[in-house]
């Protein structure tokens, strides 16, 4: 029955090659696959976990999964996985799934803030859903009604989700854990490329020469992309060259010719480092060689900068929770440990190591920065400016401020720093420099990926095969959901802005409401929702596919607020987590392979999967839940007129949406989701494919009989809605570079690389030869950074704007002037070491699902801190001794460990975040990227102490 | 006289019967504890003796299970309840020789504890802390040879090519103990192998990877290590390796003779024998 | 209150000392740590079952210098002060023989007696020799390989697993089958404390004069050989298998015995 090894390859050649050109895989082949078992009927799925976007094959019998395999078809992973992705067939099979709504009840059956959990029916569910979401829309306006999204909601739950909250409640207080991790790298593109997400793809790893690992731990993290980069190093293991860097050693540093471990934050010292190496050894820049692609730059590329005194996205001075201000330091709901951070927000003193770097930008050691809120703008400067911003940036300052371990000599560190440089240098040689957290999660995240877009465009090493500056994503559906669908606070589909009129005009048009519908201000980012909530306006808050309560820094305060203030919280999950336990209310959510769904991976491949079999107990899924909840609101419920806190007013659509043939009775429902256009174009149809043979429990209901919202079985929608969903929202990006294909095909093949051209995919954008947007801005040229975003820029120099006048510059990408600067948090004299969080390979974020898998419960049971011996040893602590880890805003207590996968520094302590037992989000502070408003997780200061 | 007579025959018999009933009784123990220390695949506590020695020197007190155990660091503090500690003392049922310790990796490994506490409290010498003493005469845990684990490869996914390493990453020798070796997948043609390899001269057989191993059933696991390693003779030495000689150690001239079927027989006996023909 | 006053004592002797033992495992205490093989007292005096010591010295083990004191030690106090006390105070298994005896006279098995006459008290001692034989040639302690004693002890410890089936065992020989079967027959280590604490200083004395010669001391001692003098003479109990457990002194109604020091002169002479 199995087919032979060469077979194989064939058959796994032909049905790549056979996705990669978008059209089916023979059936012939698929029966190689399925004969084996006959009564298990395979299909093929994504994976549940990383960004990676393995593909899989999922066997089902009796309605339960009983097998997986990796899809020998699915380009990225070729039939393996990672031990994540061995056990999806058991992730849905916890003992404790949630498998009813549960609200918190008194004993007269009433809601109740202090009540303990009870079971409901759907409809009580929604009956409080929308009494407290009215409430809230009354009190507060759409302001108060919020939702914290995911970049795990599969695609067509995203864009349900965002139709509802940005068309319905006009509310754009949506906002995605992708904040958490993907922010920062957005803003990278978007300043840089003016487009979101990567020019390259996977296919870089097989071809470089050079794969270069900043802030990450692709080992644990993508564990398949990782094997990938292996294979690549063991196929030219002298040509070929790894090199990892961090700020503690790890798992992947196995594999590297050498490892850097930089000192917390200095990584923007240590690219500028690299820039400076290209523009002072080059002859234009007043060195001796032929190093800058001149020919390049001058085409494609300007120089640019913004301000420097932007904060650290922390609460500002007169917010209402910081207020009012104690002679003890105090403030509001704030200590005064706390305070002692926070006022960095609004102002700090330069320190030695960070006065330098910013002396370009005429600032002085000791002198107080007053501090802004956070700022996307930029000007252009001049390559001299731009070079005057490096020449801090010699190998003797870059070494002392960055090197993090206080063991290794600084001659030892300044060689490595060469030996990097040289690679990126050396011509001909392809280089892919990789990052994901370490970048991202960064006070100055955004910076840091641009800084790394600054090495390779003036390299001429980006956006070409086997070379370019990659971000990867942490989540599933990162890119798919909340990027590309847009289900942040500020975006809309498609990289359209909430902002930008025309946007909102198109948006408005596709979805068939009222001009002036969409709310202009869209600045409540997930870490503003919970500040919100704790300042009084967010009163009905929405946990969706994610677990906010324990991934999110100064995590007490927002428990707080949520259990003691005055609103609602409902959290819909699959398994009881920190949020579900903080919330009012709990719904049963079907899990992945418990509905029709779509994800998008770090290289813009698209991957949907079938209903495989029916969700536990009563459970529904997201897209079910958004469209019963929208039966709940009427056009009179929430078109009328409002006024924004910032004073800027909404106005009363009712009247336009009478023109549209609304009446104020209309329901949401009948507007967003079963509207005349969805029903006709996507018809039920169980004789045709994909529909025949598979479940559908929001389209046909199903043989459990759920009662749904309205206390009657529910039946079904009577059409496909998630086609409609899918075509309704590729409809955004057709045309304009983000082009996807037809629900049907994606259904056929294995996953595809948008934009999606004629059929086919692209794997590198804004190349001419493989870009058909690039072909079509630049005909007969080489690259276009057609990104149409920021696409015109005033003049001026590292101080500020000289030429207000904004200036065109179509097609080009911006290379920007950012300084090393110090996170607002530093170790100091009590507490005396950086805390640094992160993930493990065997677990899931919050670990809602892998701790219920036995195998990987038992492999790694709980989140240890990883230490320094010597550390510890100072610390008088043992190994698989209990400790404090203590910061300005709490404490946890966590077993020591000395050895094995992580090995820190002396001065830097790891603890994954995975385990609510060491609930280490308590512990770590929610500054974010000023200009991301990404959570910088990888940095506070702490101190560890015996338990 | 008779009577006296009679009191001997009887004090004979009583005798007899004794004797008897002793020898039989004997056997019968004998061969029960016999039987009972013959669990043979059990692991025992850092230090231990070799399991023979081990055996007779086992006092059966506990002091060392009770110093695993009793770490304050194994009570969760959260619940006040018990972290189930490493070392056991055997119980009926556990077809372990009964009383003694042991530790069984998949429930509970051995955590290699820096300071090692379960050793220097063994008042009978059964765990030998002179064994455990590196060059500066600290307790050293990486000196345990608690066992050594194996790796089973058609059971191990990472031999599957799925990217696994659980073991390794559990390892408290990481990249001493347990390396991986890294090989080119051609099955998909862009996917390396990355396969764990124990080391069997450090490996200290704490069973940290075989309690971490995602298989159903541990794809490593360790086992004693007279099980787990095989000998080769000490009649070669390594003609590439400086030091391997230090492994075939002093030979024992009484023993270099060798015997076979074939040479058996005396030189004249097999001579005398004659040629058929 | 008065005929149970050493019962009671010796149940809190037993108990606190298992309690102890408990503690220190479960808690942490370092009062006294261990098991009876060899315990730590104070976290400093070792102490060590001579038996057990015996058996391990015969597998041809040279045994660490900490057994061999806490084994001295507890030979000497046993030796010089205790007796047999070992059993009665001491002995977890004493406690369930108790039971069993007691729940023998109460269900009369005792009148039916079916005793084995062919078990004779001095079994235990070819046992005791025995054992150290076996030891000898198996390599291993072989008593330890099936001592209820520590069995339970480590039970009670360590948690019990299929151990308990060897007490409960012993609980049924003693009910049904021979009378104080186990600590009078067969217990190997009695054994050995019999002989080590034949020359100890605290004895039952006996008050010839009080005896009204109700027997009722007879009855409830279990190795009611050590009375032979009851209502005969006014000695002290010298046998070394008297367990001074005191249990004829506290059901004697007529203060005929009482624990005394152990007289060296010749006038009380057994």
């Amino acid at each position: 029955m199995a087919l032979n090894r060469r077979e194989f390859l064939k058959s796994a050649a032909a049905a790549s090659a056979a996705s990669a050109v978008g059209i089916a895989v023979p059936s012939s082949l698929e029966a190689a696959a399925t004969d084996a078992q006959k009564d298990w009927r395979w299909d093929k799925a994504a994976c549940r976990f990383c960004g990676t976007g393995c593909g899989i094959m999922l066997a089902t019998k009796e309605g339960r999964i009983v097998a997986v395999k990796g899809d020998p078809a699915a380009p990225v992973n070729r039939g393996l996985n990672c031990i994540k992705g061995y056990f999806n067939a058991k992730i849905m099979y916890g003992a404790d799934r949630l498998k009813t709504p549960l609200l918190r009840m008194n004993d007269k059956g009433e809601f109740d803030k202090h009540g303990k959990f009870r079971p409901v029916s759907w409809k009580r569910a929604f009956d409080e859903m929308e009494k407290y979401a009215k409430k809230a829309l009354k009190e507060k306006g759409p302001e108060g009604v919020a939702v914290f999204a995911s970049g795990q909601y599969t695609i067509m739950e995203g864009y349900a989700a965002q139709k509802m909250m940005k068309g319905g409640f006009r509310s754009n207080a949506i906002d995605p854990n992708a904040r958490h991790c993907m922010a920062s790298a957005v803003v990278g593109f978007y300043q840089t490329f003016g487009m979101d997400e990567p020019s390259g793809c996977y296919d870089d790893i097989e071809i470089t020469d050079t794969i270069v690992a900043w802030g990450s731990n692709m080992a644990e993290m993508h564990p398949i992309l990782w094997s990938r980069v292996t294979d690549r190093k063991l196929s030219n293991p002298d040509k070929v060259k790894v090199v990892n860097i961090q700020t503690y050693t790890h798992r992947s540093c196995d594999l590297s010719d050498f490892n850097i471990i930089f000192s917390p934050n200095t990584d923007l010292a240590l690219w500028n480092y690299l820039a400076r190496e290209i523009v002072y050894r080059d002859k234009k820049g007043g060195g001796t060689e032929d190093i800058i692609d001149w020919d390049f730059v001058n085409k494609h590329m300007v120089f640019a900068v913004g301000p420097v005194n932007i904060g650290y996205g922390m609460r500002r001075a007169g917010e209402k929770s910081l207020t009012p201000v104690r002679a003890d330091g105090s403030a509001g709901k704030y200590s005064a440990l706390e305070m002692q951070t926070i006022n960095k927000e609004m102002a700090k003193k330069i320190s030695a190591k960070e006065a330098p770097a910013l002396a370009p930008y005429g600032k002085k050691e000791g002198e107080v920065m007053k501090n802004t809120a956070g700022t996307l703008k930029h000007w252009e400067i001049s390559f001299e400016d731009y070079k005057k911003s490096l020449e801090p940036y010699t190998l003797d300052y870059v070494a002392k401020i960055c090197k993090g371990d206080p063991n290794e000599s600084l001659e030892s560190f300044k060689k490595k720093l060469q030996m990097l440089a040289d690679l990126y240098l050396e011509k001909d040689r392809k280089v892919v420099s990789f990052w994901t957290m370490g970048m991202n999660q960064h006070t100055r995240g955004s910076w840091d990926n641009t800084l790394s877009y600054n090495v390779h465009f003036m390299l001429n090493k980006q956006a070409k095969p086997g070379s370019g500056a990659f971000s990867l994503t942490g989540q599933p559906s990162a890119c798919g959901t909340a990027r590309e669908v847009g289900t942040f606070c500020h975006r809309l589909p498609a990289d359209m802005m909430v902002k930008n009129p025309k946007h909102r005009a198109h948006a408005e048009k596709t979805w068939h409401v009222p001009p002036g519908t969409l709310n202009p201000v869209g600045n409540q980012h997930i870490m503003k929702i919970h500040r919100d909530i704790e300042d009084g306006v967010v009163k009905f808050a929405w946990v969706n596919v994610c677990n906010a309560y324990q991934d999110s820094a100064s995590a007490k305060h927002w428990i707080k607020a949520a259990r003691e203030m005055d609103n609602f919280i409902v959290t819909s999950d699959g398994y009881p987590g920190i949020s579900a336990m903080v919330s009012d209310l709990v719904l049963p959510s079907a899990m992945i392979y418990e509905k029709w769904g779509a994800y998008g991976n770090a290289e813009r491949r698209t991957q949907h999967w079938r209903q495989q079999v029916l969700p536990v107990g009563h459970a529904m899924s997201d897209t079910w839940q958004w469209v019963e909840f929208s039966k709940r609101f009427t056009v009179k419920d929430l078109w009328g007129p409002y006024t924004l806190r910032n004073g800027k007013k909404l106005p009363d659509v009712r009247k336009d949406a009478k023109k549209l043939g609304y009446n104020d009775n209309t329901t949401m429902y009948e507007i967003l989701y079963a509207n005349a256009r969805a029903k006709k174009k996507y018809p039920i149809d169980l004789n045709k494919f994909p529909q025949k043979g598979y479940d559908n429990s929001e389209c046909l209901g199903d043989s459990r009989n759920v009662v749904g919202s309205d206390g009657k079985v529910f039946k079904g929608y009577g059409f496909m809605i998630h086609q409609y969903l899918w075509e309704e929202y590729a409809s955004f990006g057709r045309g304009h570079g983000h082009d996807l294909a037809p629900f049907v095909v994606y259904q056929r093949v294995r996953g595809l690389k948008w934009p999606v051209v004629d059929g086919k995919e692209t794997q590198w954008r804004y190349n001419v030869k493989y870009d058909p947007y690039a072909a079509k801005a630049n005909p007969g040229g080489d690259f276009a950074f057609y990104g149409p975003l920021a696409k015109a820029l005033p003049k001026g120099d590292l101080m500020g704007i000289k030429n207000k006048k904004k200036k065109p510059l179509p097609n080009k990408a911006k290379i920007f002037a950012r300084p090393y600067m110090d996170p607002p948090e530093m170790p100091d004299e009590t507490y005396d070491t950086w805390l640094c969080t992160g993930r493990v390979l065997e677990h899931w974020h919050s670990g809602t699902m892998t701790m219920r898998v036995p195998e990987l419960y038992r492999a790694v049971p709980e989140a240890l801190c990883y230490m320094n011996p010597k550390d510890a040893k100072a610390k008088g602590l043992k190994r698989g001794e209990l400790a404090w880890v203590e910061s300005r805003r709490g404490k946890v207590k966590a077993r020591v460990e000395t050895r094995g996968r992580n090995r820190p520094p002396q001065g830097l302590v790891f603890v994954p975040w995975f385990d609510e037992k060491v609930f280490i989000n308590k512990v770590c502070l929610d500054a974010t990227c000023p200009m991301s408003k990404q959570t910088d997780y990888k940095k506070c200061a702490v101190k560890i102490t015996k338990a | 006289m008779a009577n006296s007579s009679n009191n001997r025959r009887k004090f004979m018999a009583t005798t007899l019967q004794s004797v008897g009933l002793t020898a039989l009784g004997g056997l019968l123990w004998s061969g029960y504890t016999d039987e009972a220390k013959a669990a043979k695949l059990i692991l025992r506590p850092p230090g231990a003796l070799p399991e023979e020695d081990f055996l007779k020197a086992c006092i059966k007190c506990g002091m060392c299970a009770e110093a695993c155990v009793n770490r304050d660091t194994n009570i969760d503090k959260e619940t006040g309840k018990q972290r189930p500690g490493t070392l056991k003392m055997a119980k009926g049922g556990d077809n372990k020789l009964i009383g003694t310790p042991f530790f069984a990796p998949r429930d509970v490994p051995c955590y290699m504890c820096d300071d090692i506490p379960c050793v220097p409290v063994c008042p009978s010498g059964a765990l030998d802390m002179p064994s455990l003493l590196n060059a500066k005469k600290e307790l050293d845990i990486n000196k345990a040879r608690m066992g050594l684990a194996i790796v089973h490869k058609e059971s191990c996914i990472a031999y599957w090519g799925l990217q696994c390493d659980a073991c390794y990453r559990a390892c408290p020798l990481l990249d001493e103990a347990l390396t991986l070796d890294y090989q080119k997948n051609d099955r998909t043609g862009k996917h390396a192998f990355l396969l764990p390899i124990v080391h069997s001269d450090v490996c200290t057989g704490c069973g940290l990877c075989e309690k971490a191993c995602v298989t159903e059933k541990p794809a490593i696991f360790v086992l004693p290590r007279e099980y787990s390693m095989g000998r080769a003779g000490d009649h070669y030495v390594k003609g590439w390796d400086k030091k391997d000689q230090q492994r075939v150690g002093e030979r024992n001239l009484n023993k270099i003779e060798t015997k076979t079927k074939r040479s058996e027989e005396s030189p004249m006996d097999y001579l005398n024998k004659g040629v058929e023909y | 209150m008065k005929n149970i006053k050493y019962l009671l004592l010796r149940r809190v002797t037993q108990i606190g000392l298992l309690v102890l033992y408990f503690g220190a495992n479960a808690y942490g205490w370092t009062i006294l740590k261990g098991t009876f093989g060899s315990s730590l007292l104070f976290g400093v005096i070792p102490l060590a079952d001579p038996y057990t010591t015996l058996q391990v010295l015969a597998t041809g083990f040279v045994l660490g210098s900490d057994v061999l004191l806490g084994a001295l030690i507890i030979t000497l106090f046993y030796m010089v002060v205790g007796g047999r006390a070992f059993c009665s105070w001491v002995c977890p298994i004493n406690m369930v023989t108790d039971l069993a005896n007691w729940l023998r006279r109460k269900l009369n098995l005792d009148k039916e007696e079916v005793n084995y006459r062919f078990l004779k008290r001095r079994a235990r001692y070819w046992i005791m020799v025995l054992g150290l034989i076996v030891s000898a040639i198996v390599g291993v302690a072989a008593f330890e390989v099936l001592s209820p004693i520590t069995i339970m002890q480590r039970g009670i410890i360590f948690g019990f697993g299929a151990g308990i089936s060897v007490v409960i065992a012993i609980f049924l020989f003693d009910l049904f089958g021979v009378k104080n079967g186990w600590c009078g027959h067969l217990c190997p280590l009695g054994a050995t404390y019999s002989l080590i604490g034949k020359t100890s200083i605290i004895r039952v004395k006996h008050d010839h004069e009080a005896c009204t010669a109700c027997m009722e001391c007879k009855i409830v001692c279990p190795e009611n050989q050590v009375l032979h003098m009851i209502n005969k003479e006014s000695i002290s109990v010298t046998d070394g298998e008297c367990t001074n457990c005191g249990r004829c002194i506290d059901v004697c109604n007529d203060d005929a015995l009482g624990f005394g020091i152990r007289s060296f002169t010749n006038k009380t002479k057994h």
